[in-house]
């Protein structure tokens, strides 16, 4: 079965769309994130979608749902790249990207998910402050 | 109006969803719709095809290019033998569903197109037909 590759960098992981989403690649990707994420301890998640003609809501439902799991792992998830003329017809379709983080581009993309990296290091810290007060 | 093309794809597996949606989009291309017409009707099929594999057990849907004078659309009808929607009013409300999905697909699909229409009977199955005029 075909599979969309996961790349590392870092604290985050990197996929990239590149292909018509159909129903078992959508299912495979999103345990393929999950396993990963688990095994890594990945801080963020960004997703590429440049490639998508459309983002109809199975597709959205699966971005949702990979942010919702990534979530409760601990990451968050970026989605990056989108078409404008999908965005348009997202919006008047009504699919909400609930919990999810958008971006223009992968740089701006990878910016977002630095920041919370580097919070991260901060917070370890103030982590340590509140259990103390 | 004069029909001026039929095609006709099954719909009954994930990979034949993905079929409707490259053959609509080329035939948008066809009539000239431009990017952003061409993602609503795209992305309106794709919902549509959805309802008629998960909802009404699989079907086929008829894609036509109209002609009216001399505006160019496509038409597409979606049609299944299911159970039928018992109340068509309850299912084309927003976040209505009667199965795991999100319930924005008729509601989204009649947002994204010119023309929508939708039959269905309990019992003999459902019929929803779009068009997205140039």
């Amino acid at each position: 079965m075909d599979r969309i590759p996961i790349l590392k960098l870092g604290g985050a992981l990197i996929v990239s769309i590149q292909v018509d989403m159909h129903d078992r690649l959508a299912l495979a990707l999103e345990e393929d994130l999950t396993a990963m994420i688990a095994r890594t301890g990945a801080r963020g998640v960004l997703i590429e979608i440049s490639a998508l003609e459309i983002v109809d809501s199975f597709i959205g439902r699966m971005l949702v749902s990979i942010a919702a799991v990534s979530r409760v792992l601990d990451a968050e998830t970026v989605v990056a790249g989108m078409r404008p003329a999908v965005a348009i017809t997202l919006v008047e379709l009504g699919l909400e990207l609930t919990g999810i983080k958008t971006a223009l581009n992968v740089e701006r993309g990878m910016a977002l998910i630095q920041v919370r990296l580097s919070e991260e290091d901060d917070g370890h810290g103030s982590d340590r402050d509140r259990h103390e007060d | 109006m004069t029909v001026t093309k039929t095609e006709a794809l099954p719909v009954r597996s994930g990979d034949d969803v993905v079929r409707v949606r490259q053959r609509v989009r080329a035939l948008a291309v066809e009539i000239g719709l431009g990017l952003v017409d061409q993602t609503k009707i795209i992305t309106a099929a794709s919902e549509l095809a959805r309802n008629t594999l998960d909802y009404g057990g699989g079907g086929d849907v008829r894609m036509e290019t109209v002609l009216a004078g001399t505006r160019k659309g496509l038409r597409l009808t979606f049609e299944d033998q299911g159970p039928g929607i018992a109340d068509i009013e309850q299912a084309m409300t927003d976040h209505y569903t009667s199965g795991g999905g999100l319930g924005l697909g008729l509601g989204g699909a009649k947002r994204l197109s010119n023309e929508f229409h939708i039959e269905s009977t309990p019992g003999s199955g459902t019929r929803v037909t779009i068009a997205r005029w140039k």
